[in-house]
């Protein structure tokens, strides 16, 4: 009996004409499998490199951000996002986060994060607040540095991102990161006001927008918002503030 | 010429597949602003057309005839991204640089105009020749073209300096056109002149035109 061994079958299959839908259906989908094993492969393979590589980027950009500002290298702080209070350990812990709420588009948010303190004695200098929310097609990943006034931008960074090049991409652009330094986050009553706007910009709340990338830039105002609220470093900073008002 | 080496020499010169058939030059305008991102250009290039036309000629008696583009595209596709994959844990800073043009050399015209012309219709072993040939045929016109316009828009060549440069101190005054993409098409062009002034049976004839 030869029919059932496996080999027989792949023979069969392999006489059969190009022309017979079953050949077509199954040539398909071997080569699919085939492929995707293969892509599969080489990706897990050699997602640890990639890991590697990121992290090293963003190290660099938040390096390179310091040495814009001409500041030292500062001190790395765990925050618990909900309560605002410093953490002694980060658990690696993501909460889900209610979909009414994750206007950036982030799905699940880390409990604890890890921020950045500039001091000089007493006197804060500078926080430095990893951010990251969605842009029109990826992720926009960069970091919001903001003076000890924790209302005026000092600069802002993005150092992943996976946009349209020549538009969404320009906003990894040094000309557009600067026109956000000096900028003001919130008015006096405390509401964030921070937000890029199409044409020209007017005040000290607003930031030109990038011609062809209106979806980028307002997941940028987006993200921005998102991180400032409650949900994200508005615990934080406003304990910071009030640790200055004491 | 016996026919192993006429697959591989072939297509370097008489049957070039930029300056002959005026493929490929989409990517040949991108990335050709220094001669390091030409030669990563070139190399993933070659490494995608030789495994794809083995690849598809390894399978071509059992391609049906109505699916073969999309299975073509679908092993070619596969290549690109393991190349994209493999420049980005490797070489992280040239993959940045780069950014998209790795993953368009799926739709270069190229590699899948030889899967089509060639691999389906001929053995394994010619066909890695062909793919190896037409990859060095198009490799040899990206890193011309990205050392030319290195040279003059920077002074430089892999970085190292080359003409020095008259805000350094030397004497060279860059030409800023080279590092825009329209210089690549005025280089290209002026190959393809060069090339076919030198080889005149690759000249379209005139005939039909006036006839």
């Amino acid at each position: 009996m030869n029919s059932v061994n496996p080999l027989h079958w792949w023979h069969v299959f392999l006489a059969l004409p190009n022309t017979r839908p079953v050949k077509t259906i199954g040539i398909a989908f071997l080569v699919a499998l085939a492929c995707s094993f293969a892509v599969a492969l080489i990706a897990v393979t050699l997602k640890p490199l990639h890991d590697a590589n990121r992290l090293r980027d963003s190290a660099a950009s938040l390096v390179e951000v310091m040495e814009a500002l001409g500041l030292g290298m500062p001190k790395m702080r765990l925050v618990e996002l909900a309560s605002g209070t410093y953490a002694k350990q980060d658990p690696g812990t993501r909460a889900v986060l209610d979909p009414a709420r994750d206007f950036a588009g982030l799905d699940k948010l880390e409990t604890v994060a890890t921020v950045y303190e500039l001091r000089e004695g007493d006197r804060l200098k500078l926080v430095i607040l990893p951010v990251r929310g969605a842009g029109y097609q990826s992720t926009l990943k960069g970091y919001l540095a903001l003076k000890g006034d924790l209302n005026t931008i000092a600069a802002l960074r993005f150092h992943e991102q996976n946009e349209t090049p020549g538009m969404g991409a320009r906003i990894e652009e040094m000309k557009w990161q600067a026109l956000w330094a000096g900028k003001q986050l919130a008015d006096v009553n405390g509401v964030i006001r921070i937000e890029v706007v199409k044409g020209k910009s007017e005040g000290e709340h607003q930031v030109d927008g990038i011609s062809g990338a209106t979806r980028t830039v307002s997941g940028v105002t987006t993200l921005l918002h998102f991180w400032l609220g409650p949900d994200g470093y508005g615990p934080y900073l406003a304990r910071l503030k009030s640790e200055k008002g004491e | 010429m016996n026919i192993p080496n006429k697959l591989l020499v072939e297509p370097i010169v008489a049957s070039n597949p930029v300056t002959v058939h005026v493929l490929g030059i989409c990517s040949a305008l991108a990335v050709t602003t220094s001669l390091a991102a030409s030669l990563v250009m070139s190399a993933s290039l070659i490494f995608v057309l030789s495994l794809s036309n083995t690849i598809i000629s390894l399978i071509r008696h059992h391609v049906p005839t109505s699916i073969r583009l999309i299975i073509q595209i679908t092993v070619i596709a596969s290549l690109v991204i393991i190349v994209d994959l493999v420049l980005q844990a490797y070489l992280f800073e040239m993959s940045k640089r780069l950014s998209v043009f790795v993953g368009l050399i799926v739709s270069n015209c190229i590699v899948l105009g030889r899967a089509e012309a060639f691999a389906m219709k001929n053995p394994p072993w010619p066909s890695l020749l062909d793919g190896i040939g037409n990859g060095f045929g198009y490799a040899w016109i990206l890193l011309a073209i990205g050392a030319v316009r290195e040279l003059l828009a920077a002074g430089t060549l892999f970085g190292r300096t080359i003409l020095p440069l008259a805000d350094e101190g030397g004497w060279f005054i860059p030409l800023q056109f080279m590092a825009l993409p329209p210089s690549a098409f005025f280089l290209l062009g002026l190959l393809v002149w060069a090339v076919r002034s030198l080889r005149p049976e690759q000249q379209e004839s005139l005939a039909t035109k006036s006839g």
